[in-house]
């Protein structure tokens, strides 16, 4: 299993629950790091089933919303399922101006989320 | 009653490092919020501006700590002025792809100028392509 700093994983009924250690996730050291973390998700660990909570994050760069896009080519590559959920107002404002909210399957509330997976 | 700051100015340049970019952004939403501004202009302003900071720096000045990054903010109760300017041989501008179209909606790059564009109120780059000065005009609150 690989080891985080960046994120916090747990399991819900098979689906891996990824939340972020960091509030504000700007810091481009950092980045690299969530992204290499995130990733290893799927090519270490081989989870198919990943839930990306936003709940605790106030801010994102674009830096981090292209960790997110490499993340999503691997999923999909590895025909596993990716959804994102409770993000903010204003970080959800990013994703539909860049109309990444067609890319990603955004759901309001980890619950919502858990069910999809399950649909 | 709340001390309102009137107006606050920055105008400095710096080597093409980060955490110095990300410093002196830290300062301007300090001074952004002693002048009153808050909730979604804040995002946007911080959203915008690390786009700007981080392009001068990583693609004008290819993190070359001898070439200088220079910010001018200036900060009163209704607007925001941001210059950032680099010493870069600069890009085309007026052609920028757009990241939304389905050959480039799932590469993992491009968007800083678009976003810059959607979350300002104004976007100006020089000819050249090394300088940018960005304006916002502060929400409107829509009373309930």
């Amino acid at each position: 299993m690989s080891t985080h700093r960046r994120i916090t994983v747990s399991d819900d009924g098979g689906v891996s629950v990824i939340r972020f250690v960091d509030k504000k996730i700007v810091d481009s050291g950092s980045i690299e790091q969530l992204g290499e973390e995130l990733n290893s998700l799927v090519t270490v660990d081989k989870r198919s089933m990943i839930l990306l909570n936003f709940d605790t994050v106030e801010f994102m760069s674009s830096a981090a919303l292209n960790k997110l896009i490499s993340l999503n080519t691997k999923v999909k590559a590895a025909a596993g399922r990716l959804k994102l959920c409770c993000l903010r107002a204003e970080i959800k404002e990013v994703f539909t101006i860049t109309r990444l909210d067609r890319v990603f399957d955004l759901r309001k509330t980890e619950a919502d989320a858990i069910a999809a997976f399950k649909l | 009653m709340t001390i309102v700051q009137e107006h606050w100015s920055f105008d400095k340049s710096l080597p093409s490092d980060l955490e110095l970019g990300r410093v002196a952004i830290e300062e301007l939403m300090a001074a952004l919020c002693a002048a009153g501004w808050e909730g979604m202009d804040l995002f946007r302003i911080q959203m915008a501006l690390e786009e700007a900071v981080v392009n001068a720096i990583e693609h004008g000045n290819k993190r070359d700590s001898n070439k200088m990054v220079r910010l001018f903010f200036e900060v009163t109760p209704q607007k925001v002025v941001m210059l950032i300017s680099d010493e870069g041989a600069g890009f085309d501008h007026r052609n920028v792809a757009d990241p939304t179209t389905e050959e480039l909606i799932d590469k993992p790059r491009g968007r800083g100028v678009m976003l810059m564009r959607e979350l300002m109120g104004e976007v100006v780059f020089n000819d050249l392509g090394n300088e940018v000065t960005m304006t916002k005009f502060r929400s409107v609150e829509v009373p309930e």
